[in-house]
């Protein structure tokens, strides 16, 4: 394990301006139905009851509830926050007008609108051709695109809450087998209360024809976000799938505690990337931004699979997330490309597992942490090789950026290896804008902002790279916003 | 086009310009030589905005305007090209993005269009020609594992590009085999007209076979101690500097042709 906090000096930056450029901070004013603040058993029982769950899920939805009060909220990782009382928070809310999901005509213009503005037009003549989009609004899915067209490929795509009643045999195997509700504490909560997210299944020998997409939307202050994504990839298939997420301004915090769950069979492959622009706060004072406590885990079950993370992390007031890879299959491959960037009073705890099961077994970590303002960021891998893991390798390189002298950069590498044939390679560096780079961007005519988005750009290419088409653009753009002010 | 008037600057509170004098014009090429750690390299990047230097005395005019209330990129729009000595790294990016962006801020302050990848390809793939460049330096992050020739003639690269009203090259001939110092120079000189002028820092006359200077000027202890013709860099190329360190009457005797 190291520790590495480093400064840069006064000349090359001042302290970052405030950062008046959240443009998604706007609500809709949409009639909600929320359930009472607080949580209960007979909270869970009202969730599952709303939603008309098979008996399985109420099942599994207590005995996660009931593993959770057992525990403790971790206190292991390298962020500060005020504790969270979780009975202050509303655990199920969603649009009032329940739109049928077999025509958009019937979404409620309001939030077809709300979409539209954040860049994602759901309506038949406006939607992005080649992406599905599943668009989850509050709790709740309110739309999905394209699903009759995948689903003559054999390809589902639908809301969690769809699944459970059209395909409760397929959930009902796969829930839970990779992410138990007794991993965690916000994967227990969110296994307890989880309202909706998005399902998909590929079936064997199907390359999904497009781009499947979830854009997740927080509108209803003071409302929890505890959606739950279930990606399974049969034999020879697969997907590229995206997810994206915004939230309006809000003076108190909110919680969301996500958790995404990958199955890929023999030689299939899962391309999971996120670009995350959650609220970050007040650039001030921190308040309002998500607390975003996410678990992500992907199983390569089969010989040959492949699952591969990619991650622009860049908004919340405090991100905690470990995308990671069960490597059980022989010759799988788990990859990891990120990008978190902390700006002002942000904090980021993240990083990702890679657990060596099968033979020759690969995993690749990327991980690029940017630092401005006061921030803190901090990366956290585990690369662990089991003793089953004859001949696997694994390639980590950690790199840290720092704007500004008063953010930090902190890495903790953990190595765990029982099988000595195991190859590790790990490369770590700790760099700063340099004075002499901005001033030869400078003297080329390049100003001082545009040269600080161009330098991590390059900082980032590497996982911008692996981004799907248009949205390493995207990403570049938003860290561009995001970083707007931050050097002098 | 450019002068400087007893400028005095220092890093740190160590004073390393003290009262340079200088007048280029359109047209000119002047060429500075000195001993090493006399103060060419501060000079050049004094005059192109350097935060790490504080000007303590005097200014810098450019086209009648100082300069000293201009950031180091408004300075560069202004038409001030510098080749640095040590040219920066910029990993990741590529030359190509890199110069791109540096052309349109330069078409945006002309308020002229903004020019797409496909068109400036074409540009770039042009005045890659101009320093027999291989295209395949194009698309490689900016100076990152160039040799110290490539790194020049990169710069040189970036000048055709940019086609400044001044280019400062400072030391661009170090580092350089002969065929490249010649394929540089003609670079230089192709790029040279009665509208522009040149300032080559240099040590070596060999250079100055190549683009041909109207007056040398000998910088030492932060100060232009003598000016002459181009007599004065074969003078210098034989006697070395000590019978001119030595001459306290030369000391700030030097400003250059009017
Ligand atoms: N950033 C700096 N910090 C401290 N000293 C510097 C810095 N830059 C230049 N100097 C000093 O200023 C003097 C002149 O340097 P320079 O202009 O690079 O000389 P030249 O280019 O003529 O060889 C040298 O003594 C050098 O060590
Ligand atoms: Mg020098």
């Amino acid at each position: 394990m190291s520790e590495i906090k480093e400064s840069i000096s006064k000349e090359t930056v001042e302290t970052a301006k405030s950062l008046e450029t959240y443009k998604y901070g706007f609500t809709t004013d949409i009639e909600s139905e929320k359930a009472e603040k607080g949580l209960t058993e007979d909270t869970v029982r009202a969730i599952s009851k709303k939603k008309q769950e098979p008996a399985f899920m109420l099942e599994f939805r207590l005995a996660a509830f009931r593993h959770w009060l057992t525990m403790e909220e971790p206190e292991w990782p390298h962020l500060e926050y005020p504790p969270i009382d979780y009975q202050d928070i509303t655990y199920y809310s969603a649009p009032k007008v329940q739109p049928k999901k077999e025509s958009l005509d019937e979404v409620d213009p309001e939030l077809l609108a709300t979409f539209e503005k954040l860049g994602i037009p759901l309506s038949e003549q406006k939607r992005l051709s080649g992406v599905a989009v599943d668009a989850v609004f509050d709790s709740v899915s309110v739309a999905t695109t394209f699903k009759k067209d995948l689903l003559k490929h054999g390809v589902i795509f639908c809301s969690f809450t769809e699944a459970l009643q059209d395909y409760p045999e397929l959930v009902e195997k796969y829930l839970g087998s990779v992410v138990p509700y007794t991993d965690n504490y916000f994967a227990a909560l969110n296994a307890a209360v989880f309202s909706d997210g998005s399902f998909v299944y590929i079936p064997k020998d199907t390359t999904c024809p497009m781009e499947l997409s979830t854009y997740f939307r927080i509108n209803t202050e003071g409302s929890g976000q505890f959606e739950r994504t279930l990606i399974v990839c049969e034999d020879n298939s697969y997907v590229s799938y995206l997810e994206g997420c915004t939230a309006p301004k809000f003076d108190t915090n909110q919680l969301h505690a996500a958790v995404v769950e990958l199955v890929a069979n023999e030689n299939a492959e899962i391309k999971y990337s996120t670009v995350q622009n959650w609220f970050a706060g007040d650039p001030k004072t921190g308040k309002g931004g998500i607390y975003n406590f996410v678990t992500k885990r992907g199983k390569c079950a089969g010989k040959k699979s492949k699952i591969s993370w990619t991650q622009v992390e860049t908004g919340s007031a405090i991100t905690w997330k470990y995308p990671s890879c069960i490597l059980q299959g022989d010759e799988s491959v788990g990859e990891f490309y990120s990008v978190a960037l902390t700006n002002n009073l942000q904090q980021a705890d993240t990083g990702t597992k890679m657990i060596h099961l099968g033979k020759n077994s690969k995993s690749t970590i990327v991980s690029k942490g940017i630092s401005a303002g006061k921030s803190v960021n901090s990366y956290r891998g585990l690369v662990s090789i089991k003793k089953s893991a004859e001949g696997a390798r694994n390639y980590t390189q950690c790199d840290s950026m720092l704007i500004g002298d008063q953010c930090s950069a902190n890495t903790y590498p953990y190595v765990d290896v029982s099988n000595p044939t195991a190859q590790l390679e790990h490369e770590a560096s700790t760099s700063k804008i340099s004075e002499d780079q901005l001033f030869y961007c400078n003297q080329r005519g390049i100003g001082t902002e545009e040269a600080v988005g161009l330098i991590i750009n390059g900082f980032c290419g590497d996982v911008f790279k692996e981004l799907p088409g248009e949205f390493a653009e995207e990403a570049t753009r938003l860290l561009g916003l995001k970083l707007e002010n931050s050097v002098g | 086009m450019l002068t400087i008037q007893d400028l005095q600057a220092s890093v740190n509170d160590t004073s390393i310009l003290n009262g340079v004098n200088l007048q280029v014009n359109a047209g000119e090429v002047h060429a500075i030589m000195g001993p090493n750690g006399s103060g060419k390299s501060t000079l050049s990047k004094v005059v192109a905005g350097h935060p790490a230097f504080e000007v303590t005395g005097g200014d810098v005019l450019f086209e009648g305007k100082s300069l000293m209330d201009l950031d180091p990129n408004e300075r560069a729009l202004a038409g001030i090209f510098l080749a640095f000595q040590y040219p920066v790294e910029v990993p990741g990016v590529s030359n190509a993005d890199f110069l791109r962006l540096a052309y349109n801020s330069k078409q945006v302050h002309n308020g002229q269009p903004e020019i797409d990848e496909d068109a400036f390809s074409d540009i770039l793939k042009e005045k890659a020609k101009i320093v027999e460049m291989d295209e395949s330096f194009i698309n490689r992050a900016v100076n990152e594992g160039f040799s110290g020739g490539e790194k020049k003639r990169n710069e040189i690269l970036q000048m055709a590009v940019l086609e400044p009203k001044l280019a400062i090259l400072d030391e661009t001939d170090s580092g350089l085999d002969i065929d490249a110092l010649k394929i540089v120079s003609a670079g230089v000189n192709k790029l040279k007209s009665k509208d522009n002028a040149v300032v080559v820092i240099t040590h070596y006359q060999r250079l100055l076979d190549y683009i041909k200077p109207d007056f040398v000027h000998v910088l030492a202890g932060g100060k232009i101690i003598k000016s002459g013709g181009r007599e004065l860099a074969l003078e210098l190329e034989e006697k070395g500097y000590d019978w001119l360190l030595g001459d306290k009457a030369a000391v700030g005797a030097g400003s250059g042709g009017q």
